[in-house]
């Protein structure tokens, strides 16, 4: 009997201990929903008040990850010509971001050239500081602006230093004959490329791709600086503040060089720096950028 | 007074004497003047506020001028190219003989007066002289270097170690600082003290003779509006009617696009002509007589044909046998003996 009673009384404590159990645990959840709430609302836009933000720029080729010296395994655009890829690195610069409410803020010009290699993971992320608050929009320009391509030798330092990765036949992005920056430069080898004068004479098959030109000095000349706009409302705003480290994470498919707008064959023009084509192919960039999602 | 104090009161005698002569020279060389605009100059395009000309940077950029280490395999200086005897042109060239002999497509430009120079290079492409040394150090017939592998073996030199520290400040060697310091050599390398110069600063004595005055009112009436005093050139790209060469060398418009740039190439100066044969971008004129010539009857109509060579539907610039005469005296005043002979300028 006491027995039964005992059973019984255990079965109450358990019963009241899990109700109690959840009791607790769907409070603390209320509570800890209404302060993380309570913590987040989106701060007064303030230009002094900056926070980190990062921009990714993962580079991706088609439906595929990107690979140097693919030759296993060849990637493929839209005209059927195989390729590999031996080199990527473009220039970030002028990074701006605007807010839900329309407040636009320019990150320092000091601050705001990245040279993204594809062939070292570290260079993907344009790490910037802006205001805290919500941005719905981000802008930058693929290439380095007029204005800096004219500055005086001691403002070129860094990335923009012409010394930099050495040569231009290598992974130096300054020119030196035609005084500026390659922008773009996507180098690779693909078997479609001929091995006389219109091709490759060396027999590498190599294509190159070095796309610069920022206007001209004095005289005006082709003007290649693309600015990009990216809508971050679809794929997820990017809330900055100050105890975390936003990420807008882009992907950046460089089959859109071959398959944009303007789209052409690797055989008609496996060698673009400079003629008239390289504004075909600046005409491709913005498609190459896609928002794929942000990690707040 | 016996002989041996003769012997030493002369010997003394020599030691002051000699001494007497040393230090006016040294007084020379240590009082160094930094950049000065000759006073019949306009004013400098070059931006001296950014880049002020010191002793110690002007050393620094000699040394670097006449320094291999700028070339691949440290056989070639900027001076293989711009020898100073000849007004820093590479004489006897056509086009400028680089690194391991290879021939470029050019004719080496004198460095000289570059200070009031808006653009580089025949065809232009560079407009900032802090940059111009990196078309020569790069490109593949000339001295085949990159800018970062320089900076290297230049920073593994301890005597630069110390030059950048006293031109500079401190021992670092950057892009900035050795593009500087080569300006501030190039810089200094002036020319202004030809006959011309002194006849127009009415220096005591210089005068124009007959047929140099002549020679200078022809030059006036016919080469001067692209040739302009007193640099004797306009800075402008211009098609001077020159046949189009093998290669097609199409100047200006490779580094514009700009289809009305095509055979324009940049007025060259016409100071020391005499040291800087031969002429032309390519050059092709092994003479002063062979350019006359070309402007009295060969010139080409060819696409941008500068309008100032095609005047009453005639070719050229009409040049009799006299007026070549006449105009050649007057272009022997614009040579600069001091300049070719300034041996500031030459390596130490």
């Amino acid at each position: 009997m006491f027995g039964g009673i005992k059973i019984l009384m255990n079965n109450i404590m358990n019963t009241y201990i899990k109700r109690l159990t959840t009791t607790l645990l769907f409070t603390t959840t209320l509570i800890l929903t209404a302060c993380s709430k309570k913590s987040d609302p989106t701060p007064e836009f303030q230009e002094k008040n900056l926070a980190p933000l990062s921009i990714e720029f993962d580079n991706i080729v088609g439906d595929r990850t990107l690979t140097f010296n693919n030759t296993g395994s060849l990637y493929k655009n839209a005209a059927g010509e195989q390729f590999s890829i031996s080199r990527l690195q473009y220039f970030i610069s002028n990074i701006k971001v605007t807010t839900t409410q329309g407040n636009t803020y320019a990150v320092n010009q000091d601050s705001s050239y990245f040279l993204i290699q594809g062939d070292d993971k570290a260079t993907r992320f344009a790490r910037v500081k802006v205001p805290e608050g919500d941005y719905t929009s981000l802008t930058f320009t693929l290439g380095v602006d007029s204005l800096r391509s004219t500055m005086p030798i001691d403002k070129r330092t860094g990335v923009l230093d012409p010394a930099a990765n050495g040569g231009h036949d290598g992974g130096g992005m300054y020119w030196g004959w035609n005084s500026g920056y390659i922008f773009f430069k996507f180098e690779g080898n693909s078997g479609v490329i001929t091995d006389d004068a219109n091709g490759d004479p060396t027999g590498k098959k190599q294509f190159k791709y070095h796309i610069g030109f920022f206007g001209g000095y004095s005289a005006p000349t082709l003007n290649n600086i693309k600015v990009i706009n990216v809508d971050l409302k679809t794929a997820g705003i990017a809330k900055v503040r100050k105890d975390r480290q936003s990420n807008i994470h882009l992907f950046v498919d460089v089959m859109k060089v071959f398959n944009g707008k303007n789209s052409f064959k690797i055989v008609e023009y496996p060698n673009v720096m400079f003629g008239d084509f390289t504004a075909k192919i600046a005409a491709n960039f913005a498609e190459m950028f896609r928002h794929d999602h942000t990690e707040n | 007074m016996n002989k041996k104090h003769w012997i030493v009161f002369s010997i003394l005698g020599l030691f002051i004497l000699a001494c007497k002569k040393d230090i006016p020279i040294k007084e020379e060389i240590e009082k160094f003047l930094g950049f000065q605009k000759p006073i019949n100059f306009p004013e400098p395009e070059y931006k001296f506020a950014n880049n002020p000309v010191t002793k110690a940077g002007f050393e620094l950029g000699r040394a670097l001028f006449y320094e291999p280490r700028l070339s691949r395999n440290n056989t070639i200086t900027c001076g293989s190219c711009h020898i100073q005897s000849s007004a820093f042109t590479q004489h006897g060239h056509d086009v400028s003989h680089g690194i391991e002999d290879r021939l470029g497509t050019r004719n080496s430009p004198p460095i000289m007066n570059l200070a009031w120079s808006k653009a580089f290079m025949w065809g232009g492409g560079v407009y900032d002289l802090d940059l111009q040394p990196i078309v020569p150090i790069t490109t593949h017939e000339e001295m085949d270097e990159n800018l970062d592998n320089v900076l290297k073996k230049i920073k593994a030199v301890p005597k630069y170690t110390a030059m950048f520290k006293s031109a500079f400040g401190t021992e670092e060697v950057t892009t900035a600082r050795f593009m500087k310091a080569l300006s501030q050599f190039m810089l200094m390398c002036v020319s202004s003290n030809s006959k011309y110069d002194k006849v127009m600063r009415k220096e005591a004595g210089v005068t124009f003779t007959a047929d140099e005055q002549e020679g200078y009112t022809l030059f006036k009436q016919k080469c001067a509006s692209c040739h302009s005093e007193p640099l004797f050139t306009d800075g402008s790209f211009r098609n001077n009617g020159l046949g189009i060469s093998a290669i097609n060398d199409q100047g200006f418009y490779a580094a514009t696009l700009i289809s009305t740039d095509k055979y324009k190439f940049k007025v060259p100066s016409l100071r020391n002509l005499q040291y800087t044969a031969p002429y032309m971008h390519d050059g092709r004129f092994l003479s002063l007589a062979g350019v006359l010539e070309h402007y009295n009857s060969e010139v080409q109509q060819t696409p941008n044909l500068d309008p100032l060579l095609k005047q009453a539907n005639r070719l050229g610039i009409a040049l009799t046998q006299n007026d070549q005469v006449k105009l050649t005296a007057f272009l022997v005043t614009l040579n600069d003996p001091d300049f070719i002979n300034n041996t500031l300028l030459s390596e130490q």
